[in-house]
């Protein structure tokens, strides 16, 4: 092969108590679509950050082109070719879609110039985007064309794309891949970020995969199977959850016609949502974020009230009950932000037990905490639920987030719901903790318990769901068996590919009044 | 009651003089807001801004150093703030508030030898010609550079945050610091930039009051303007031209308030209420020609107008002639919220998404 585009030598970088790359060498081609391989926490992240000059090495080199590279800010690295579509999008919510772009770029044109550059850009790579829409009313794969519209109008010769796919559709992923396949094909190299394997292999011609901060292997993932692969990036033999079918039980929660306004103006609202849960069974709600899956979380949990009638226990009306009253009955909840919705990151395991626990477990009588009874609560969840941690006095924002999510999990679980709610039980959870998660979700709901699981990862729902819908826009798709459902079918239940969704911005005039 | 003293030409042009102290420091507080940082320390730095005017002024006899060096004093302290919250990541609440209450007492200290001194006169610019012009004339163009420098900069920050590169990183920065910075820029630095902008327009602010309009030095004279002028931003929505227009409100009441004190005449104000109702009915009209139904914030703003006015044209017969000068007083601050929260109301918000973030650069 011809002299590779770039070349990474001996790259090291520690943070204390952590070493987030070691010694850590691999080369790009031109034209290459390389995947990154790796588990949360492998150092995927500090490694592209150091490719973009968000970071800067402790030791080791760069060579671009065969010259030295060393970028002492992204700046300097968008000026040497190097392009970098992030996995939080690095856009502003109240700016409009031209503005977003202009701020990715050193030198933009004019105003016009540059709507009409977006608009011609976006289009030859076919995806269509209007430079005037406020980048906060866009969905997530709209959101995510922003971002690569912006490096793309620069030239690259090296595009770095970080979990591209976590919030796209599967039809919207396909358009992706066709950008990227043509990118490539121009000779434009990219540096492809991601934990889902069955996308490498379809998309990815080299593959370097990190464990723990060190490369553990270089391969072409098209030999690959993908189990080979995640065994390489996990380093262990993976434990797939299983679980009895048993016939559902009697019907436990009823929503029906459920719509409420959205919260913020960037929030979605809910419009007629209904479904049934049954003891025993298991729920899945897929949907691209964003789609009102924190709102029908609160919904359900009772931090914000739906209207009277909407949701029903067994047949008695919880709909204008809070949350507190609702755990009494038995419905409990675990909302996906870790640190600060479903734990007070500077608050103590202890505590944290005590905030969701104290009415089912009693912990507090006659308005006097009783820290025996709930450091023995907090004892319990972190034995149960195979908590790393030193003890429940542990601040829940010193754990990682793994080890806390299975705390927030176990917290729910041990106090033994008759309705359990969960937002992306596993997101940013190593496989390991994963698996144990889902399997005590399966457990819950072989013990009698009906589950909502809401998740980005179909995989996910696909493996423990007994039936499965899908939210978008707020609405959610007519249930269907999870046996069997295509990923066809699913892309189609999550709204098929966003085009240039002008319906939009009705929908907001609606939720405005 | 007599209405007939009350000249509306120099009613006006003296609104304008009222109004242009908050105007700038409004518009300082504006630009830091859109840039992310909550700085409740404008009342420590227009009083500080308005001591240092008046000494600079009064010594070298040419208010224009006055006024240079206030604005300088007012970026120092500003400085100050910005160095304790964006470089030692303190609360940017408590250490606003610990700037005011500095900023007062260092005023007063700095001010004690010049109580009792009159300010150097700061000269009028008749534009010629223009301020000729018969009504329009005496009310826009015969006033003092401040002024017209005011009303320049409503300008220039409208441009320049709406139309130039400068403008949209400050407000990238103060709507996702993360982002911003993934993208190369250097929050701090741009936010440090936008504290001392802020800090020197509440300084020129303070010495308007102190040079100009009073035109002396007595402690605590600002009187709770930079508090107004806080509120103003919050209440325009983070609109310059609507800062204008607040503060301009505002100084228009406050001057029709005196020029009543003197006139003694109790209907204008008496009809405030009903004038507010007027403005519900037709905000309520026009929302239903648009054919939008009513939403609960709409609702709550009007039900709450409504308790507010009810009470007070009732007490307005049975109090006025205990608390006539109190009443008038309060009445600017009362006109002025109750405005700017109709006109919010309306449309959308606009908050700087990272407004009073602390923001670590450790990502």
């Amino acid at each position: 092969m011809t002299q590779a585009l770039l070349t990474l030598e001996g790259l090291t970088k520690a943070y204390p108590g952590v070493v987030a790359n070691n010694d850590i060498s691999f080369e790009i081609g031109h034209g290459q679509v390389h995947a990154l391989l790796g588990e949360n926490g492998a150092g995927k992240s500090t490694l592209v950050k150091t490719i973009y000059g968000l970071v800067k090495p402790d030791a080791g080199r760069m060579t671009l082109d065969g010259r030295p590279y060393a970028p002492a800010n992204p700046r300097m690295a968008r000026a040497e070719g190097v392009a970098m579509v992030f996995q939080h999008f690095s856009l502003f919510d109240a700016l409009d879609v031209a503005e977003n772009i202009a701020l990715g770029m050193d030198n933009p044109p004019g105003r016009r110039q540059l709507a009409a550059r977006i608009t011609e850009v976006s289009e030859a790579y076919g995806l269509p985007l209007d430079p005037h829409r406020i980048v906060g009313d866009l969905s997530a794969g709209e959101r995510q064309r922003v971002e690569i519209v912006r490096c793309l109008l620069q030239n690259p010769k090296l595009l770095i794309m970080d979990e591209p796919t976590s919030v796209l559709t599967p039809q919207e992923v396909d358009i992706l891949f066709k950008t990227l396949r043509k990118l490539a094909a121009e000779g434009t190299a990219i540096l492809y970020i991601s934990h889902k394997l069955e996308e490498i292999r379809s998309l990815c011609e080299h593959a370097t995969v990190l464990r723990l901060g060190e490369v553990v292997a270089d391969c072409d993932p098209r030999q690959q199977s993908a189990r080979d692969l995640a065994e390489l990036m996990v380093g262990t033999t993976l434990h797939t959850p299983s679980r009895e079918a048993g016939a559902p039980g009697e019907v436990l929660l009823e929503v029906t016609g459920l719509s409420l306004p959205a919260p913020t103006d960037f929030g979605t609202a809910l419009r007629d949502v209904g479904f049934s849960l049954c003891a025993g069974e298991v729920l899945g709600i897929g949907g691209v974020a964003g789609n009102g899956q924190d709102e029908l979380l609160a919904a359900l949990s009772g931090e914000r009230l739906a209207p009277a009638g909407t949701i029903r226990l067994r047949g008695k009306d919880v709909g204008r009950l809070p949350p507190n009253a609702r755990r009494a009955l038995g419905i409990l909840a675990a909302p996906e932000e870790r640190l600060g919705h479903s734990a007070a990151p500077e608050m103590s395991l202890t505590e944290n037990a005590l905030l969701t626990g104290a009415v089912r477990e009693k912990l507090i009588s006659n308005g006097f905490i009783s820290w025996p009874r709930s450091r023995s609560f907090a004892q319990r969840i972190i034995e149960g639920f195979d908590v790393r941690t030193p003890g429940p006095e542990v601040a829940a924002g010193a754990l990682s987030g793994g080890n806390l999510q299975k705390f927030v999990i176990g917290r729910e679980i041990l106090q033994a719901p008759d309705i359990f709610v969960v937002n992306q039980p596993t997101w940013g959870v190593d496989a390991s903790a994963a698996a144990a998660i889902r399997q005590a979700i399966l457990d819950l709901s072989a013990k009698g318990a009906g589950v909502v699981v809401i998740s980005q990862d179909l995989d996910e729902l696909m493996e423990i769901s007994d039936r499965f819908t899908a939210l978008n826009e707020g609405r959610l798709a007519p249930i269907r068996p999870a046996k069997g459902l295509t990923t066809e079918e699913i892309g189609l239940m999550m709204g098929g590919a966003h085009d240039m969704e002008v319906a939009h911005v009705e929908t907001l005039a609606e939720v405005d009044a | 009651m007599d209405l007939g003293q009350i000249n509306p030409i120099l009613l006006i042009a003296s609104l304008m003089v009222a109004s242009t102290p908050i105007l700038l420091a409004a518009l300082g507080e504006l630009v830091v807001e859109k840039a992310g940082v909550l700085n409740l320390g404008v009342e420590g730095m227009m009083i500080t801004g308005a001591v240092v005017g008046f000494a600079i002024g009064v010594n070298t006899g040419a208010p224009l150093m006055g006024f240079g060096a206030a604005a300088l004093a007012g970026a120092a302290l500003s400085l100050l703030f910005g160095f304790i919250t964006q470089i030692l990541k303190s609360n940017q609440v408590a250490t606003g508030l610990a700037l005011t209450l500095f900023g007062i007492g260092l005023s007063a200290l700095i001010g004690k030898p010049y109580v009792g001194i009159k300010a150097p006169s700061f000269p009028r610019l008749d534009i010629p010609l223009l301020s000729d012009i018969p009504v329009l004339g005496p009310i826009l163009f015969r006033h003092d550079l401040m002024v017209y420098v005011s009303l320049a900069l409503v300008v220039a920050v409208w441009l320049i945050l709406a139309r130039t590169r400068a403008g949209l990183i400050l407000r990238a920065v103060g709507e996702n610091h993360a982002a911003a910075h993934a993208l190369g820029y250097k929050v701090v630095r741009v936010r440090l930039a936008a504290i001392a902008f802020g800090g020197a327009l509440a300084g020129l602010g303070g010495a308007y009051v102190s040079l100009v309009r009073v035109p002396q030095w007595t402690e605590g004279m600002t009187a709770g303007a930079g508090w107004i002028a806080l509120a103003i931003v919050v209440f325009a929505s983070w609109r310059p031209w609507r800062v204008l227009l607040g503060a301009y409100l505002f100084g228009g009441v406050t001057v029709l308030q005196l020029n009543l004190q003197a006139a003694a005449a109790q209907f204008p104000l008496a009809s405030l209420p009903i004038i507010a109702l007027l403005v519900l009915f037709w905000d309520s009209m026009s929302q239903q020609r648009r054919g939008l139904p009513l939403s609960t914030r709409r609702k709550v703003v009007y039900l709450a107008v409504v308790l507010v006015c009810l009470p007070a044209t009732f007490l307005w017969w049975n109090v006025w002639t205990t608390f006539k000068v109190e009443f008038l007083s309060m009445s600017p601050y009362l006109v002025t919220i109750l405005v700017l929260v109709l006109i919010s109301v309306r449309g959308t918000h606009g908050a700087p998404a990272s407004l009073g973030r602390v923001f670590h650069a450790s990502t």
